[in-house]
Parts: C-alpha cells; structure tokens; sequence
C-alpha cells in the first residue's frame, strides 16, 4: 500500500518534470546555443562562425573561446537602421492586423458561440479546415488570386468597382490579407471557447435589470471574454512578428519583416552570428510582453 | 409550454406558482419577465399591455435561480447595476446600494465579488439586485433552490419578512410544496401549462379541486365510485359505501372520487361498531418510520393500497405490525368528493 503510494508519487513528479525537461532540451539549449553564435564572429569555415568551443585544447581552450566571444553583433543590430526599422515594420504589421483579426473574428466567434450546439461542431470544424492543406500552398492560392488578372481584380471589373485593376501584390494590403486568412482560427477559436461558455443567463439578467442588447454587450459580454481575446491576441501577434513565409510571398521588397531579415542573413549573407543576434533581439521583444501579460493581466483576469 | 392560463395577481400579494418540474411555471415568469414571448395573449399590468415591451423595459424584475450574479463585477456593483441603467445620480445609487445591502444583511461585503461570497451570501446578493429596483413586480425563479435545507428554512421566514417590510408584488416559482405553503398568501398549482387550481395554502391543502391537485399536494388516497342521491353517499367504492359531510357538487349517479389525507385515517384493531360509515378492514404491508410519525401502508378487499399517517404520540392501539389485520376508519368530514 505504502510502496503503491510512494511509486505513485514518483510517477507524479516524473509527469511534473517532464515539462521542465522538454523546455530544457527543445527550448532552453537550442536558445542558448543561437545565444552562443550571436557572440561570435562570422568565418569562413565550417561551421561558418568562430570561435568554436574546443575542449580539446583543455582550460587555454575555455579561455580563448570566451575571450573570442563579442557584443559586436548586438551593437550593429542596434545601429544599423537596417535592422530598427525592420523590427518597427513586423510590431506594425503584427499590432494591426491583430487588430484586424479580433475586428473580424469576434463576430465569427461570437456568431459561432450562439448558434445551436450541433451546429457549432460544424462551424469550428469549417474554420479550421483551411489548416488541413499546406499554409504554403493557400499563400500561393492568395498570389494567384491577388494578381493583376487575376479573380479579384475580375470580379472588380465585373462589378465596376474599379477603372483600373490595382495592383495588390507586393503591396502591405496583400500582407495584411494573407496574415488575416492565415491566422484567423487563432483568433476566432479561443475568443469562441470563452463564449460558448458564456452563461446566456447573465445576459437576460442584464436586460431584466433594463439593459438594452448593444449595452450588455459592453458591460457584460466584452469584459467577460477578455481572458479569451487575450490569448487570441497573444496567439496571434506573437507568430505574426516573425512570420516569414507571407510577407516574403505578397509583400514588397521595400521593407522586409525581421523574418525575412533573419532568412537573409542566414542564407543571402551567410552571417550567422548577425542573424542570430537578431533573432535573440526579437526572442527579448516576444518574451517582454508575455511576461507583462503573466504578471499584470493573469492576476487581473484571476480576480475577475 | 404555458396553455390557456388566466392568472390576475394582486398588488402587495406574495403569489406561488406551484408544480412538477417541466410544467411550465419557469415559463410563465419568463413572460411576465418579458425573457420568453408570448405566440398569443397578453401580460397586463394596471391594465397597460407589458405583451410588446422588451426585458428592459419592463416595470419587472426577476431573481435567476442560478442568480445570474456577473462575476466581473463585485457585490456593490451588482446590486447597482440595474439603477445605474436607469441613469440615477451616483451618490443615489450608492446610498440605495448600501440600504438594499443592509436590508438583506450583507453590509460589508460591497467589495466583494460574487465567487467570494457562500452559496447564502450569492442568493442574497441576487435579491438585493433584483429588489433595489423596486420592481412593480418582484419574480422570484426557484430562489432556494440551491440552498441546503436548514438555510432554507431561515431563508423562508427572512423573504417573507423582507416582503412585508417593502410591500411589493411578489410572485415565485417553485416545486416545493412546503415552500409554496410556508411564503405565499396564494399559490396557483400548474400542471402541463396549465392552472390546474388557484388558492390559500390551506385550501388547496384541504379542499383541492382535482385528483391531480390533492395527489401533488401531500399524499391522499383516493377511493372511486358513484354519487348517491342523497350527494353525501358514494356507492360501490372498493372500500364499500363512504359518507362525506360536505354535499358534492354533481349529479346524482356521476362517477367521483373520494380523498382522503392519511393523516385523517385511523387504526384500530377492534372491529367498528356495526353500521358505522368509512370503515374498511385492511392489512398492513409495510411501515415508513419518519420520525415524527409512521406511514402505514395497508392493503384492503379489492387489493388497492391505502395510507395513513400516524403521529408519533397519537393515541391508538400501541403499535401496529406488519400483516397484521386492523381496520381503518375516518370521519365523514375528513373525506371530499372530486369531479375531476
């Protein structure tokens, strides 16, 4: 009985560890190796960055690979206008068209939350749909489709909306679009799983005591789905700050997002230590916001 | 779910409506609350039609049974809210607040949100805020509902205290019987959407006017047959001939029923005196011990099972057992004949 109990126990703190110990070797290290390389200088060689960690060298060896290391990278990152004005175009992107997506999400998930229960099922299923084909193959889709024959711009034609068919690629409209189509379920899905719990009750109470609809949805329903439109816009503008594969596929040139300017240190310049200095840079930039998230707003949700 | 059902409740009235569960009193309050809309007829109020006007902007309120507390607002607030609809001066507001709080015995705990607060604590919150309004009107959905049974009670004297101090129209929902008797001056018993009697307490207790009514208030035996001439007689009944005091309203040779509450049967072991009426010789099956008083169950001639309830410290023939041979008996007045 004891001994069941103590197995138990020790089954329960493997469960608990198991976390810890996933973060630690698919987060943690692989995060303080990037660390490492950004401190490093760029080589011709293989791999192509030094100094390598050499432990076959013994304690001189330790020694000359921390002298090696550098904070040179961090330095041109914060002053090459190159890389700011990178990182103020992907939090612009990301803040609007998270904007964008809870404008446009909302009312599916709050149209979702009100429609009978079997047909919700049908609903959720719909939205994430798209997710069962390649996010490369529905970008492509959206290239085809914003292209100047293309069936957007017929369907202006055909309407008389337009003289002339504008030009959407290469333009932020196109990035904005494709962001919005892709990362839609993120927002509509856990704004919609606060909703559909949402006690209808609370609304009638709201009109018994003389509250009309468009007031209840102030004052009852927005407050009580903040904790869902937060992780919607967490889950959102997070990814959307280093997405890579939209923008390099419908934006323009002129300004890259800090995605496309990681993918071009890495691979156009075969800089790996400038790449991953800015990559590090934007993990600080994520992480920030998370943490104020964590510490204020989680309490603040809690207590409500 | 609500069927052909003309209600009129009166001003300062504590008014029950009373039935199983599915037999649309829920419903009935929702319309009156303006929640549910009627396919046809009217809710008045004075005489105006409520029937078009929505929710907010009925003279109405309506306690949930869940309470419907929003739980991102603290107790001050909650209770507030419906007078802060109404576009009312802060100060107003606040001292309202704080006289509703007091009344229902909950000053102090205005900061307060509602998941910190004891089941007793959240249904009072849920009062004050549907009170505060002083609703012309005051709906109350299964309020104890969710209650343990000893806070019930307390409960119970509390709401009818609280009712007479504000004077306003009460009018609740509930299944308990108890409940219905212990609060209400009146209680309209609903079967299937519909009213199936409106009365006292103790009438609908003593004199119902349907099996189904005397059968879902209280336990009754009830015993068929026809009406003799003389309207006080029953023929034929598988207790033999009954006698009831009170004439029957109905013709002479209708089939009826005769009620009688266990409470009002006697056991005795010795056969009555001959010629005695309402008296049928019976056998005990089994015995339900309550307490305060045993329920016999008791088998007679035709093999149909009657009840009767006796209090512990009645006199009697000591105690009864089981398949044991006794005779029951009942005095005219006690039984009521049925139509219906």
């Amino acid at each position: 009985m004891t001994a069941a109990r103590r197995n138990g126990s020790i089954l329960q703190r493997l469960v608990w560890r198991i976390p810890f110990a996933w973060l630690f070797a698919f987060f943690l290290l692989p995060f303080l190796i990037v660390v490492k390389i950004s401190l490093s200088q760029t080589a011709i060689a293989q791999p192509p960055y030094a100094p390598v960690f050499d432990l076959a060298a013994g304690w001189h060896g330790v020694v000359a690979f921390i002298k090696g290391l550098s904070l040179d990278n961090y330095r041109l990152v914060g002053s090459d206008p190159i890389y700011v004005l990178s990182y103020v175009k992907s939090v612009e992107i990301a803040a609007f068209s998270t904007l964008l997506l809870l404008l446009v999400g909302f009312p599916i998930a709050y149209g979702i939350a009100r429609t009978p229960r079997r047909v919700q099922a049908v609903l959720v299923l719909l939205t994430v749909l798209p997710f069962w084909t390649s996010q490369l193959i529905r970008v492509y889709a959206w290239m085809n489709i914003l292209q100047r024959d293309g069936p957007l711009n017929d369907v202006l034609m055909a309407l008389r909306l337009v003289k002339e068919p504008p030009a959407w690629l290469a333009t932020d409209t196109a990035i904005y679009i494709g962001i919005v189509y892709s990362y839609l379920p993120f927002m509509v899905l856990p704004v919609y799983a606060i909703l559909q719990k949402l006690d209808e009750s609370l609304l009638e109470a709201a009109a018994d005591l003389g509250c009309p609809r468009w007031k209840t949805f102030w004052l009852v329903t927005l407050p009580l789905s903040s904790s869902g439109i937060m992780a919607g816009v967490l889950l959102c503008f997070i990814p959307i700050i280093g997405e890579f594969v939209i923008p390099d596929l419908l934006g323009g040139s002129q300004s890259p997002m800090i995605g496309q300017t990681i993918w071009l240190e890495f691979f156009g310049n075969k800089d790996w230590p400038v790449a991953s200095a800015v990559a590090v840079v934007l993990v600080f930039l994520l992480v920030t916001p998370i943490v104020f998230y964590q510490n204020r707003a989680m309490p603040v949700l809690e207590r409500d | 779910m609500v069927d052909q059902l003309s209600l009129d409740i009166y001003q300062g009235e504590f008014f029950a409506l009373l039935g199983p569960s599915g037999c649309g009193k829920t419903t009935l309050l929702r319309l009156i609350a303006g929640l549910e809309r009627p396919n046809a007829g009217r809710v008045l109020l004075d005489g105006v039609d409520l029937t078009p006007e929505p929710p907010y902007r009925r003279p109405v309120n309506l306690m949930f049974q869940n309470y419907a507390l929003f739980p991102h607002l603290n107790v001050e607030a909650n209770v507030g809210f419906g007078l802060k609809q109404e576009g009312l001066a802060k100060r107003e507001i606040g001292r309202r607040v704080a006289d509703m709080l007091a009344l229902v015995k909950l000053e102090g705990y205005g900061a307060r949100k509602p998941h910190e607060l004891s089941g007793g604590q959240r249904q009072r919150v849920a009062l004050a805020r549907s009170l505060v309004k002083r609703p012309r009107v005051h709906l109350l959905d299964e309020p104890m509902a969710a209650l343990d049974k000893k806070l019930r009670g307390e409960t119970q004297f509390e709401l009818m205290e609280l009712q007479r101090q504000v004077g306003l129209t009460f009018v609740i929902v509930t299944h308990d019987q108890s409940e219905a008797m212990t609060l209400a001056h009146r209680i309209g018993v609903m079967d299937r959407g519909r009213l199936m009697q409106v009365a006292p307490p103790a009438d609908v207790y003593e004199r119902p006017d349907s099996r189904w009514v005397a059968d879902f208030i209280g336990d009754v035996n009830l015993l068929e047959g026809r009406l003799g001439d003389d309207r006080v007689s029953i023929e034929g009944t598988a207790a033999g001939r009954l006698r009831v005091a009170a004439e029957a309203v109905a013709p002479a040779g209708a089939m009826v029923w005769v009620a009688v509450r266990p409470e009002r049967v006697r056991i005795s072991r010795q056969p009555p005196l001959p010629g005695l009426d309402n008296c049928v010789a019976a056998t005990v099956v089994d015995i339900g011990y309550f307490g305060d008083k045993s329920v016999y169950k008791l088998r007679i001639r035709d093999g149909s099972l009657l009840k009767a309830a006796i209090n512990r410290g009645a006199d009697g023939d000591g105690a009864v057992g089981v398949g044991e041979q006794v005779w029951l008996t009942w005095p005219p007045e006690a039984a009521r004949v049925l139509t219906r």
